[in-house]
């Protein structure tokens, strides 16, 4: 049994201690949003947030998130995460979209540090989320335009 | 209702050359239960109307990324008349009869970019006939005459009396009426969705986390399935013993089944587990021992020898030996796992009178008559839920429907007792075959004086991607397949004396699909795909060959020739990446990722899925 609080909500779960946190998420609490790529922290596509922090839950313990907040895709709110969400929308960068959790996950965490990103920053940001569609010069395009989405609102 | 009886009738497209229809008559719940609810009009079986004004259209071909789902509601909501706002898409059952590829016959499937093209005619129309059964509605609701109603954006209207209803208002009354036995279309001048852009119809779902893959189907009591497949393609199991499997926390069962042996648990990692702990021993005989740098080695001396000719033209041997100056090269492709996002994957239940099965299917049709022969069932007891899927790139396109045959397999040997749901690993994607196939080419120029190629040579040695499976009488002849010299057969210069022969090899390697556009990826740059596998050294492409082998004689080396090309169409790939803005922006682009900080090389899309994660090693143009 682990004890995990997700999205705001404390959840026991019963997982084996060994079980990654993407799988305690996918098939014990059924928030699928977050997906399986690769296992090894090679795709992003298990991108979640620890504490805020961007982490790969297909390498991160259950047991290391227990005590700790993590939020999935379905439960990242706040401004940065609507922006980037808008931001996706209005330029349709998703194609299959299997890896665009991950994306928006990592995303939002590098608003969050890094609130008007160059393209620079927004490379080394996201270079741990791969997409096999090759949307990248949209992901792009969306992170500048939730910075300056939030950049005016701010 | 009779609005989901309606007859559509046949219409001839002189233009295709084709006859189309979609016969409602027949009882669909032969094939498919029927799906309407009160308040909901089928005109045909491309749209559904709600009450609440929804127009839902049923996607006869797969959406994994191409876009497919946005652009053939499109055409259906252009013709309607309906808003965008209100279309949503709905994945169609497998139904050969009515959800066919109209280019590929009796089967239902997605591929050769000819999702729009052959549902182009046929979507118009089922959009168009709804369109004007409502006005009919109208008319007859209000009294006054068709040609007064106009629809715009999932509104009529008539316009001297001020009167107005929604779609979903008139559907009920549609319903009732006969289906014009002929409709307009719309003159393209009048669209105001085809050809402009507009919001996919699947971003929202895409952003929030609520899209569903086959990965994410979830049922009542599912167990989660692994196989452990013999480390060399080609070996047998002899014996295994999964005792230690089922001590791991949550595995169920320990079956063996024609791929290897089948680890089921509550959840995947106690199935992943479970794996490890199998203890298999395995026959291999008669297992493919051979490595990339052996078949390699043997496809090089193979090109140096006369193989099968599939074109000859001239006395390409004879030229070359006179020719003032001589060319050689020897282009290497190594073998290539497809890698879609998404794992691989498929879902089952055997239900009581049937089975319903939940797959990124790109040919629904197959995986039917797969699943069906498996289990014994007739092929309309087999329910195809074709769901979203995280990329195919030819994977999900196997003639053997392998993995729909696999998921069958397994719910079969525990006799169907719980629903189950098959995933490859990355791990088992990678190393599990069904690659994109090693390919050799060795080709040889003779030049004249002047730089004009008088003699052309070319050997390809490969295996080919057709043989063994249904396809082979379509695209083998005499010994040829045709996927297997597309480009390099069909080479658009006018060259005098020109020869294409092929080595087929026989190589225990399973090989299939074509990591997106199979045959001209391999062999020509023309219809290359940049957004999956950008340019490596060794795609060295041939009509790219011949035109830099030819000098810098900007027209091609026959320039004069009734057999040139289009202008266009012999750009190098570069050109061609630099002319098309959707290439430039996406592939190129994709390269200038900066190393990561996970170790790996920049280049996201061919160093990142090619490197790693390819089968066998990446091979050195020479």
């Amino acid at each position: 049994m682990v004890t995990l609080r997700v999205n705001g909500v404390s959840r026991v779960v019963d997982v084996e201690a060994d079980t990654p946190l993407l799988w305690a998420l996918r098939d014990a609490l059924h928030l699928t949003g977050t997906k399986y790529g690769c296992g090894v922290a090679q795709c992003g596509a298990c991108t979640v947030h620890l504490d805020g922090q961007a982490v790969r839950s297909c390498v991160t313990p259950a047991t290391a998130a227990q005590g700790r907040e993590v939020v999935t895709i379905e439960g990242v709110s706040g401004r940065v995460a609507q922006a980037v969400q808008d931001a996706w929308r209005r330029l349709d960068v998703v194609q299959c979209g299997y890896c665009q959790s991950g994306q928006i996950m990592s995303a939002v965490a590098l608003l969050a540090e890094v609130p008007r990103p160059s393209d620079a920053d927004i490379d080394a940001g996201m270079t741990g989320n791969v997409c096999r569609c090759a949307t990248y010069v949209r992901i792009r395009a969306a992170i500048h335009e939730a910075a300056r989405t939030l950049g005016g609102a701010g | 209702m009779i609005g989901r009886r309606t007859f559509l009738h046949t219409s001839a497209l002189a233009a295709a050359g084709l006859v189309i229809g979609f016969d409602l008559g027949r009882d669909p719940a032969d094939a498919q239960p029927p799906p309407p609810a009160s308040g909901v009009w089928t005109p045909n079986a491309f749209l559904r109307i709600g009450a609440d004004d929804t127009v839902t259209i049923i996607a006869k071909h797969i959406e994994f990324g191409q876009g497919s789902h946005t652009g053939l509601a499109t055409i259906v909501a252009e013709e309607l008349d309906a808003d965008w706002s209100q279309v949503r898409v709905e994945a169609a059952p497998a139904d050969v009869d009515r959800y066919n590829n109209l280019f590929w016959g009796r089967m239902q499937g997605t591929g050769g970019s000819t999702s729009i093209a052959n549902s182009w005619q046929q979507l118009r129309q089922a959009g168009a006939t709804a369109r004007a059964m409502l006005i009919a509605a109208a008319a007859r609701t209000w009294n006054v005459p068709d040609g007064e109603i106009t629809v715009e954006r999932g509104v009529l209207s008539h316009a001297a009396t001020g009167r107005r209803a929604t779609f979903g208002e008139l559907a009920a009354v549609a319903a009732t009426l006969p289906a014009p036995s002929s409709v307009r279309l719309k003159d393209p001048k009048d669209f105001r969705l085809i050809g402009r852009r507009g919001p996919r119809v699947d971003s929202r779902v895409k952003t929030d986390g609520s899209a569903i893959f086959t990965m994410d189907v979830q049922q009542p009591d599912m167990l989660t399935a692994v196989i452990a497949r013999p480390p060399r393609f080609g070996a047998r199991l002899k014996t295994f013993d999964g005792s230690a499997a089922l001590w791991v926390k949550g595995v169920t069962d320990v079956v063996a089944v024609p791929a290897g042996v089948a680890v089921l648990a509550r959840n995947f990692w106690a199935a992943r587990k479970g794996r490890e702990a199998l203890r298999l021993q395995w026959d291999e005989s008669r297992a493919e021992r051979r490595g990339s740098p052996e078949l390699v080695a043997a496809y090089r001396a193979l090109a140096r020898r006369p193989g099968r000719p599939a074109r000859r033209e001239g006395n390409p041997g004879r030229a070359i030996a006179g020719a003032a100056r001589v060319l050689e090269a020897v282009y290497e492709f190594p073998y290539l796992a497809h890698a879609p996002m998404e794992p691989i994957d498929c879902a089952i239940h055997l239900t009581r009178d049937g089975c319903e099965v939940w797959a990124g299917s790109q040919v629904p049709t197959l995986d039917q008559q797969a699943v069906a022969r498996i289990l014994g069932l007739p092929p309309a007891k087999v329910r195809v839920h074709t769901l979203l899927a995280g990329g195919s790139f030819g994977r999900r396109a196997t003639a053997d429907s392998d993995v729909a045959a696999e998921a069958a397999s397994i719910v079969k040997a525990i006799g169907g007792r719980q629903p189950v749901k098959l995933v490859w690993t990355r791990e088992d994607d990678i190393r599990g075959g069904r690659y994109r196939p090693l390919y050799v080419h060795r080709l040889r120029a003779g030049l004249d004086a002047a730089g004009q190629i008088v003699g052309w040579e070319h050997r390809i040695v490969g295996q080919s991607i057709i043989g063994g499976t249904p396809y082979a009488p379509l695209f083998i002849k005499n010994g040829i397949d045709s996927t297997s010299v597309e480009g390099a057969s069909t080479l658009p210069y006018a060259i005098p004396n020109l020869g294409v022969e092929l080595h087929t090899t026989d190589v225990g390697v399973p090989c299939s699909g074509g990591a997106r556009s199979a045959a001209a990826t391999r062999r020509s740059p023309r219809r290359r795909s940049w957004t999956s596998w950008p340019t490596r050294p060794a795609a060295i492409p041939w009509p790219c060959a011949a035109r830099c082998w030819a000098g810098t004689r900007a027209t091609g080396p026959s320039s004069s020739s009734p057999r040139r090309p289009p202008a266009g169409a012999l750009r190098s790939p570069r050109a061609a990446r630099a002319a098309s803005p959707f290439t430039s922006r996406s592939a190129a682009s994709s390269l200038r990722w900066p190393r990561s900080r996970w170790g790996r090389t920049a280049c996201r899309a061919c160093t990142a899925w090619s490197a790693p994660w390819t089968a066998a090693s990446r091979s050195t143009p020479t």
